[in-house]
C-alpha cells in the first residue's frame, strides 16, 4: 500500500451522498412510535377478575410485586381482597408474572412512558393507578400460554355397570406417579387453606406429595385433623371451590391428594409410627364427650395428646357419627373408618360404645364426674316428608335407611324407589338403592345444578343409572289396598326469581300433576336433633335456638363447663366444620382447665 | 514478537519501571467497552505493562439462580451480556432440557436460529460502532446503531421487548411468529445487504481503518488455541473453529453457510470475519424462514413453582459475537439450581488475552484493541 490511498482517501465521502435522506429517528414528541402488538410495557391489572392469589408476587425474582389491600376491594371466599402493586423501579419486565397468573387478570401493556419527581409513585397498583389500561393491553396469557396446568389428572373409578352390583369402593385412588403429577399443580396460593373450616395445612401436604415426602405430608395432614383419611374420601371440599386454578381450568384434586397421602400409611400401627406424635404426661383432669363423631373424636384426640384424661360416650355400637351411619361403605369403607379410629384410640382415648347418654348413663352424672364436658350429638333424625300418605308401609327417611343398611340390616325396597330431595343424603340413598337392585328416581324441587349435593355425587348417580327428575314438587303418596306405598304423586315447579335476591323458588305449576310408579319413597329433606337426653336443670344455661345448641367462638354453650359442636351446632353440617369445632373446643377446654 | 519479548525482558528490570508511567483507562472511559479498567504503564507512547481491572459490575447472577427456581433463574440471564442476550438464553435453555431429557419441537429450533442470527446481527451492527469510534470514525457507528433498531422492531414485534427478550426458553420458545413476521425479516434482510456496501465504503475501504488496524493487536496463531481464544477472534487468527460447525445445535446442521477465516491475527483480520459473518447470518435468516415447519413452537414445562430437574449436570454452549458462550448446570434434584456457572469468551478475551497482547502497542490502540475482542465487562463479571 502506497503511502497516500486514492481510493481510501475518496471512499469516505460517499457518505455525502446520505444527505436529505430521511433519518431513522422521530421527532418525539410531535410523532410518537406506536409499541408492538406484544409489546411488554407497564402492568395492567383487572381488579375484579384478580382473586389476590398472590402467585405473581411469588414468581417475580425481583421481588417487585408486593400484596396489598386497596380500598373498596374486600376479601371473600376465594378471595384474598389482596391486589398486585409493582414496584415499577425494581421490575424487569421479562412478564412472568403474567404467564403464572391463574386468572389471566394481570397483563402487559403498550404503556412504557412514566415521568415522575416523586420516587414512591414508582410503587403502583396496576388497575388502580391505570384504570383505563385495558385498551392498552398487549402482552397476556391465555389457556395455550399459560404456565399454570388447568387438566387434572383423571381419578380412576370402577365402571357404572360394575358399581351397582356391590357395594365395593367406587373411587381407586391415585397411584404414586398419579398423585406426584396432580400435586405438582398447586401454585400454593392457600387461598383454600383460607375456606377450609379446619384451616388445614393444605398448601404444604400438596407440597410434600409433589416432592415425594407422602410421610411428611401425613405428618403435616395430622396436625390439626385426626380423621384425613375420611376427610380425603367424603369431604365437602369447600377448598377446591376456591382453588385459584379453578378459575380457568380444573381444581386441585386436594381431596384425592389427601386420600392419597393417608392410604400410605396402611394400618393404625403404621400412622402411628409415621405420625409418631408427642404426647404429654397426663396432667390429671378429665374431659367426658358425648358422641364420637367427628367433632367428638377430633376434641378427644387432640385433647389426649395434651394430656388429659378422655372418655367417649357413643350410643352405637360403632364409632363415626353420621359418618359411619350416613355414608355408604362404598364411598367411606368401614375398615378406613376403624383404622382411623384404631389409631386415635392407640394414644389413650377411651370409648365406652353402646352406651346413650340419657338412657344407660344421665348427663348429669357425666357433668359431675368430668372436669369439662364436650356435646357431639349430631343430627340423629329426619324430617318426615309430611304430605298426604307419608304414612304408608314404604314410606321411609333415606337418613333412617342409610342407618339401616350401614348397621347391615336388611332393607326391602321394592324395585321402584323414588327419593325426594336433592342433597348427598338424597343421592346416597338414591346410589344405595340402586345396589339393592331398584330403578331409583330422585324428586327434587329446583333444578339440577341448584342440588346442594356434590357434583361428583351427580353425577356417579347419573353413571349408574338413577333418573333424576328436577322441578317436582311431592304433594301425595298413593297407597295400596295393604297400606303400601304404590305411587307418588308430584306436581311440576317453575323457577320464579326471589325478589330479595335469593336462589329461584320453586313455585308449583296447578293440574301438572304426574304420578310415578313406586315401591318405596324415601324423603331426604333434612335431619334434626335430639336433645332429650338434656335434663331440664340445664336448659337454662344451655341454649337450643332453631334446633341447634347456642355456643360462643369457643364451642362453648351457657355452662361454662360444656362445649359443643358438630352439626348440632353449625349450620354448615360437614364432617370438616364437625373437625373444625372439635379442635377449637379442645383448644378452649385446654385453655380453661391448664390455668386452673 | 520480538520486539515485545525484548520489552517483557526489560520490564522485569526496576530501573526500567521507574520511567514507565501508570495509567487507567477506565472505568469511566469512552474507550473503554464497559466498566471495567485496564490499568496501563507506559514508556512514550508504548504499553509496557497491561493489568485489567474488575469488580465494578458484579451482581453475583450465578450465586442468584441458587435462590431462584428453575425459570426465574432464565429471566437473569439476558443481563449477562446485554447487546446480544440470547445465546445465554440459549445455552441455558439448552443445558436444562439436555439434563431433564425435554424435546424441543422442531419449529422451535427453527425459530431459535432465526432469534440466535438477528440477535448477531444486532450486536454486530453495535461492534460496528465501537470499532470505528474507537479510530474516530464516528459516522459508521451512527448508521449501524440506526439501522440495528430494525433488528430491535423485529424483536419487539416477536418478543414484545426490544433488548432484553427472555425468549428462548426451556422446552422452545415463548411464543410463536407473528402474522407477516417472516414476510418483516426478509425485508429487513434484504435492507441490510443493500446497506453493507455503505458501511464498507466508510469502514474497510477507508485508509484511516486500514493503517489502524492492519498489524495493530495480533495474536500469534500458534498461542490462539493455547491462550483460550474463541469465536471471531480465533477466526481472524486463521483457525477455523465454530461451535455452529464443530457442535451443531438446534438446526444449524441442516442449514448451509461457510465459516469464513482470515490469517494475520491483528484487528484488520478480526473486523474481516465480523463483516463476512453478517452475510452469512443473512443467509442462514433466509433459509430459516424458508425452511420452518409449522407445528408446535413450546412443549410446555410443568407448574414452574413445583419444577424439579433429576440429579445431575448438563453444559450446552452456543456461538455468540464474542465467542462460545456456555451454561453448566448441577441438579440436586430441587425446584433451584444447586449451582449455575457461566462461561464466557469475555472472561479470557478481556482480562487474560488483552494483557498479554497489549503489550507494545501504541497506548491510543487500547480502545480499538478492546473492542475487536468483543469484550463484554458485564459477561465477565456477571
Amino acid at each position: 500500500m502506497s503511502f497516500f490511498d486514492l481510493n481510501g482517501t475518496l471512499k469516505p465521502l460517499t457518505a455525502l451522498k446520505q444527505f436529505g435522506k430521511k433519518p431513522h429517528t422521530i421527532s418525539y414528541p410531535k410523532e410518537s412510535k406506536e409499541a408492538a402488538p406484544r409489546y411488554r410495557g407497564l402492568h395492567f391489572n383487572d381488579l375484579d377478575e384478580c382473586i389476590g392469589c398472590g402467585n405473581c408476587s411469588m414468581i417475580c425474582q425481583n421481588a417487585a410485586i408486593d400484596m396489598i389491600h386497596i380500598d373498596g376491594i374486600e376479601g371473600k371466599k376465594g378471595d384474598s381482597g389482596l391486589r398486585p402493586r409493582i414496584d415499577n423501579g425494581r421490575c424487569c419486565w421479562c412478564a412472568l408474572c403474567v404467564e403464572v397468573c391463574p386468572t389471566g387478570s394481570l397483563s402487559l401493556t403498550k404503556d412504557y412512558l412514566y415521568v415522575s419527581e416523586d420516587p414512591d409513585s414508582f410503587l403502583w397498583t396496576p388497575g388502580k393507578d391505570n384504570p383505563n389500561g385495558k385498551e392498552q393491553i398487549s402482552f397476556f396469557s391465555t389457556e395455550e400460554t399459560s404456565l399454570n396446568v388447568f387438566n387434572r389428572v383423571p381419578m380412576p373409578e370402577l365402571e357404572g355397570k360394575e358399581r351397582v352390583k356391590s357395594f365395593a369402593e367406587v373411587v381407586l385412588g391415585y397411584s404414586e406417579a398419579e398423585a406426584r403429577a396432580e400435586a405438582s399443580r398447586c401454585i400454593s396460593c392457600g387461598l383454600c387453606t383460607e375456606v377450609c373450616p379446619e384451616h388445614m395445612h393444605i398448601p404444604e401436604y400438596i407440597n410434600a406429595i409433589a416432592t415425594g415426602n407422602d410421610a411428611d405430608a401425613v405428618r403435616i395432614i395430622y396436625d390439626n385433623n385426626p380423621l384425613p383419611e375420611m376427610c380425603g374420601k367424603v369431604c365437602t371440599r369447600r377448598c377446591e371451590d376456591v382453588c385459584a386454578i379453578a378459575s380457568r381450568g380444573e381444581a386441585l384434586a386436594i381431596r384425592w391428594l389427601k386420600r392419597y397421602a393417608t392410604e400410605t400409611a396402611a394400618t393404625a400401627e403404621i400412622t402411628r409410627e409415621i405420625v409418631n406424635p408427642e404426647i404429654r404426661e397426663a396432667n390429671g383432669k378429665t374431659v367426658g364427650i358425648i358422641g364420637a363423631g367427628p367433632s367428638g373424636l377430633t376434641a378427644a384426640y387432640y385433647l389426649a395428646l395434651r394430656g388429659y384424661d378422655v372418655t367417649i360416650y357413643e350410643a352405637n355400637a360403632k364409632a363415626g357419627g353420621a359418618t359411619m351411619y350416613g355414608i355408604p361403605k362404598y364411598r367411606f369403607p368401614i375398615d378406613s373408618l376403624d383404622k382411623q379410629i384404631d389409631y386415635i384410640k392407640s394414644i389413650g382415648v377411651k370409648i365406652l360404645f353402646n352406651t346413650k347418654v340419657g338412657k344407660d348413663i344421665s348427663f348429669k352424672e357425666i357433668y359431675d364426674k368430668f372436669d369439662a364436658v364436650f356435646m357431639g350429638v349430631g343430627f340423629p333424625d329426619a324430617w318426615p316428608l309430611g304430605v298426604d300418605g307419608d304414612d304408608a308401609k314404604g314410606s321411609m327417611q333415606a337418613f333412617r335407611f342409610l342407618y339401616m343398611i350401614n348397621s347391615g340390616e336388611k332393607v326391602d325396597v321394592g324395585d321402584k324407589v323414588v327419593v325426594v330431595g336433592g342433597g348427598n343424603v338424597a343421592i346416597d340413598a338414591a346410589r344405595v338403592s340402586r345396589r339393592l337392585g331398584a330403578d331409583v328416581t330422585i324428586l327434587y324441587r329446583r333444578r339440577v345444578k341448584d342440588m346442594p349435593a356434590d357434583w361428583e355425587e351427580i353425577e356417579g348417580a347419573e353413571d349408574e343409572g338413577v333418573h333424576i327428575v328436577p322441578q317436582g314438587i311431592p304433594i301425595k303418596i298413593h297407597k295400596d289396598e295393604k297400606g303400601h306405598v304404590k305411587a307418588v304423586e308430584y306436581l311440576k315447579a317453575k323457577m320464579v326469581p326471589d325478589e330479595r335476591g335469593g336462589r329461584p323458588k320453586p313455585v308449583a305449576i296447578e293440574g301438572s300433576n304426574t304420578v310415578i310408579e313406586a315401591t318405596s319413597v324415601m324423603a331426604a329433606i333434612g335431619q334434626m336433633g335430639d336433645y332429650s337426653f338434656l335434663p331440664e336443670e340445664f336448659t337454662d344455661k344451655i341454649k337450643i335456638e332453631r334446633g341447634r345448641f347456642v355456643v360462643n367462638e369457643k364451642q362453648q354453650t351457657g355452662d361454662p363447663k360444656v362445649f359443643a359442636g358438630g352439626d348440632a351446632v353449625n349450620r354448615t353440617a360437614d364432617a370438616i366444620s364437625a373437625i373444625a369445632d372439635g379442635f377449637r373446643a379442645c383448644k378452649a377446654i385446654d385453655e380453661m382447665l391448664g390455668k386452673k | 514478537m520480538e520486539k515485545k519479548f525484548l520489552i517483557l525482558q526489560k520490564n522485569t528490570q526496576d530501573k526500567m519501571r521507574e520511567k514507565a508511567t501508570t495509567l487507567y483507562i477506565g472505568p469511566q472511559h469512552p474507550g473503554i467497552t464497559g466498566n471495567m479498567m485496564v490499568k496501563v504503564q507506559v514508556e512514550g507512547d508504548t504499553i509496557v505493562r497491561a493489568r485489567t481491572e474488575v469488580g465494578y459490575l458484579h451482581r453475583a447472577f450465578e450465586k442468584l439462580q441458587e435462590r431462584r427456581n428453575w425459570l426465574q433463574s432464565f429471566t437473569l440471564l439476558c443481563r449477562f451480556c446485554v447487546p446480544e442476550p440470547d445465546p445465554v438464553e440459549e445455552s441455558y435453555a439448552r443445558a436444562v432440557e439436555l439434563l431433564e431429557g425435554r424435546e424441543v419441537p422442531e419449529r422451535a429450533k427453527y425459530i431459535r436460529v432465526l432469534m440466535l442470527e438477528l440477535a448477531r446481527m444486532g450486536s454486530y451492527m453495535l461492534w460496528y460502532g465501537g470499532q470505528s469510534g474507537s479510530l474516530g470514525l464516528y459516522t459508521i457507528g451512527q448508521w449501524t446503531v440506526g439501522d440495528r433498531n430494525y433488528i430491535l422492531d423485529l424483536f419487539e414485534e416477536l418478543t414484545g421487548g426490544r433488548v432484553y427478550h427472555m425468549y428462548i426458553w426451556p422446552g422452545g420458545v415463548r411464543r410463536d411468529l407473528p402474522e407477516g413476521f417472516a414476510d418483516k425479516v426478509l425485508r429487513t434482510m434484504d435492507y441490510f445487504e443493500k446497506r453493507l456496501k455503505d458501511y464498507d465504503d466508510l469502514m474497510f475501504e477507508n485508509t484511516i481503518f486500514q493503517k489502524r488496524t492492519q498489524g495493530v493487536g495480533v495474536i500469534p496463531k500458534e498461542k490462539a488455541v493455547e491462550w483460550g481464544v474463541v469465536g471471531p477472534v480465533l477466526r481472524g487468527c486463521g483457525i477455523k473453529s465454530d461451535i455452529r460447525i464443530d457442535d451443531p445445535y438446534e438446526v444449524y446442521d441442516k442449514l448451509d453457510f461457510i465459516v469464513p477465516t482470515h490469517e494475520g491475527g491483528d484487528i484488520w483480520s478480526r473486523a474481516l470475519v465480523r463483516r463476512q459473518e453478517i452475510r452469512q447470518s443473512i443467509r442462514i435468516i433466509r433459509q430459516v424462514i424458508e425452511n420452518m415447519p409449522s407445528g408446535e413452537y413450546y412443549n410446555r414445562i410443568p407448574n414452574p413453582f413445583k419444577w424439579t430437574l433429576p440429579k445431575g449436570d448438563a453444559y450446552a454452549r452456543t456461538e455468540a459475537t464474542r465467542g462460545e458462550v456456555a451454561m453448566y448446570i448441577v441438579s440436586d434434584g430441587s425446584i433451584h439450581p444447586r449451582r449455575t456457572h457461566f462461561r464466557g469468551a469475555a472472561y479470557v478475551h478481556g482480562i487474560t488475552l488483552l494483557e498479554k497482547i497489549l503489550i507494545g502497542e501504541n497506548v491510543a490502540d487500547i480502545s480499538a484493541i478492546m473492542n475487536s475482542l468483543g469484550v463484554c465487562p458485564p459477561e465477565i463479571e456477571r
